[in-house]
């Protein structure tokens, strides 16, 4: 857990934690590249780190700009038949399925 | 008519209405300008047969009641357009053809207007340069080899450059009014909530909103019009009165009171930003506004929240893209090893860095360290605008930090590029009304532009200010054609 209320606390993230976070988002990432990414990513959070001079102990995270309620609306189904459509952009497809690499041996 | 290209979008409604041009007309000397201006690269697909098939059948039987009629418009790229490929300027989306389209555009068609083409953008809108686009850097048609802003630097360009009379863009940090800046020309980024996000490309969803560029302030207001809407497509659509904006456009703004955010005076602004502003407050008071110095404290946090907030909600909403559904795919051993070589070679280096940053702030043990922490601030940020508008009806800002950028000067620093969105993020994160409207030049002639940020859901306050302010800047933007041979 990080103590945050440390003015100007800065953790720095190491090629550990790239290739953590590479993994929890999918997105493989070589030695050279996880080294750029380390890089940007440390400069990047020095900058945000600046929120750390707040105090915010009292204060309610926002959830919406709009101060209005959100609208109800009944649950029917209202579009139809709309298979063809869907499939129609994936990669690979078998009539009525996408079809992936092998999951099951 | 030679110069059909060079009017603005309430004379080329006029013409049409009166019968002095068809639509055809108008459409093929756009489609003409378009094809001669190629070296710019504002365009990812081009329409432009379609477009004057759709003008010929406008012309034999026009309907001179709608409020665009016949007007050929090319739009963002973002925008999901049914039958016509969409790529979000992404690699990720390159061959991805949308079977539906989105509530703004069909809005737009509703209302008579004939789709150009498609228009660059930085890669999912990240971006404040239009360097990120798997599809190219777009010139600025002010000078050779300057960004036109970003994310929505096709759309600036385009309408700077006269390839269409108007257009749209998404604003989620900055990406309208920065890029119209930049440009010379006006860019309205409405309330959150103001105009539907069904079908848009998403980026960070409780900051996008859709809004228009023109080359003036009426032309804006018109098509802000047509595209703002309440649409039960979008849960976070909000159901208002919205105005008749041009009927109600008006150039008396006396009394009106105009907010001065000192927090807005950055460390090392350029002498030439401050100057504009003083300008700027000028041409108000000119006009029988009030000027009032405000404070909006929280000001210097709003970009550190908006780098937390956004990669967060992006790296959520582009979890999507996996190489099943739609899109680009990879080959891989196995199903996870495909999901992330189709994500690794889909999408580009800043994308990536935001899903980085994004999926980092969410992760456990730091959620409440970072995420909730922006967005805490965020309502602080919101507070601030709140007590400044019981004394205030609008504010006025510059609305970047500097002229445009030669192209290549920003992309190996990401903070400096980011700095550029300084005085805009603010106001998607409080959710308001932004307009950028031109106001001067910088000693190279770069066009400069202020920004005027209202209340939640007052686009017409903020029109008419811009609309009186424009009629004494006079601004001229200095277009020589260079890039055509």
């Amino acid at each position: 857990m990080i103590v945050c209320d440390i003015f100007n606390y800065h953790m720095s993230i190491d090629l550990k934690t790239i290739k953590h976070i590479s993994k929890l988002s999918r997105i493989s990432v070589d030695e050279k590249k996880a080294e750029k990414l380390a890089g940007d990513l440390n400069s990047i959070f020095e900058f945000i780190e600046k929120l750390n001079e707040l105090k915010t102990d009292n204060v309610q995270p926002l959830t919406s700009v709009a101060e209005t309620t959100l609208k109800l609306r009944d649950d029917e189904v209202k579009s139809k038949n709309l298979r063809e459509q869907i499939i129609k952009n994936s990669p690979q497809e078998n009539e009525d399925y996408f079809v992936v690499p092998k999951v099951i041996e | 008519m030679s110069d059909i290209t060079k009017q603005s979008l309430s004379e080329l409604i006029k013409n049409i209405k009166d019968k002095k041009l068809s639509s055809t007309e108008v459409t093929k000397a756009f489609v003409e300008r378009s094809e001669n201006s190629k070296d710019l690269n504002a365009y990812v697909t081009e329409d432009f047969s379609a477009a004057i098939d759709k003008a010929k059948k406008f012309d034999e039987n026009p309907n001179l009641d709608l409020k665009l009629p016949g007007i050929p418009m090319a739009v963002k790229d973002l925008f999901c357009t049914k039958n016509v490929k969409t790529t979000a300027g992404s690699k990720i989306l390159n061959n991805f053809i949308p079977t539906y389209e989105s509530t703004v555009t069909q809005n737009i068609w509703n209302e008579g207007a004939i789709l150009l083409g498609k228009l660059n953008c930085d890669e999912f809108a990240m971006g404040s340069s239009n360097e990120t686009s798997f599809f190219g850097c777009v010139q600025n048609p002010i000078d050779k080899d300057l960004v036109p802003g970003g994310s929505s630097g096709g759309s600036s360009s385009a309408v700077a450059a006269q390839l269409t009379p108007i257009t749209i863009g998404t604003d989620t940090g900055g990406s309208i009014r920065q890029p119209a800046s930049f440009t010379g020309i006006v860019g309205l980024k409405p309330t959150y909530g103001s105009c539907s996000r069904y079908g848009i490309v998403a980026f960070a969803s409780s900051l996008d909103q859709a809004g228009p560029m023109a080359q003036n302030v009426r032309d804006c207001a018109l098509l802000h019009e047509v595209i703002s809407s309440y649409d039960e497509k979008d849960s976070t659509s909000i159901d208002f009165k919205r105005n008749n904006y041009v009927k109600e456009l008006t150039n008396n703004i006396k009394g009106k009171k105009i907010g001065i955010p000192k927090e807005y005076r950055v460390d090392a602004m350029p002498k030439e930003i401050e100057d504009l502003w003083k300008k700027g407050i000028d041409y108000v008071k000119d006009c029988g506004a009030e000027i009032i110095d405000i404070s909006l404290p929280h000001t210097n946090y709003a970009l550190p929240t908006y780098y937390i907030v956004a990669p967060a909600e992006a790296s959520s909403n582009l979890a999507r893209y996996d190489g099943v559904k739609y899109g680009f795919r990879a080959n891989g051993e196995n199903l996870i090893d495909m999901y992330e070589k189709t994500r690794s070679e889909g999408f580009g280096a800043e994308v990536q860095r935001r899903i980085m940053i994004g999926t980092y702030v969410l992760s456990s043990g730091y959620y409440d360290a970072y995420y909730l922490k922006a967005q805490k601030v965020r309502k602080l940020i919101k507070n601030d605008f709140d007590e400044a508008y019981k004394k205030v009806d609008a504010i006025l800002t510059p609305s970047t930090p500097s002229s445009a950028f030669k192209i290549g000067e920003k992309t190996n620093d990401p903070v400096s590029m980011y700095l550029n969105d300084i005085f805009t993020v603010p106001v998607n994160l409080a959710g308001l009304p932004g307009i950028s409207i031109p106001a001067g030049h910088d000693a190279k002639g770069y066009p400069l532009g202020l920004q005027i940020i209202g209340k939640a859901f007052d686009e017409q306050n903020i029109l008419n200010i811009a609309y009186a302010m424009e009629e004494k800047i006079n601004f001229k933007n200095k277009i020589t054609d260079w890039w055509i041979k």
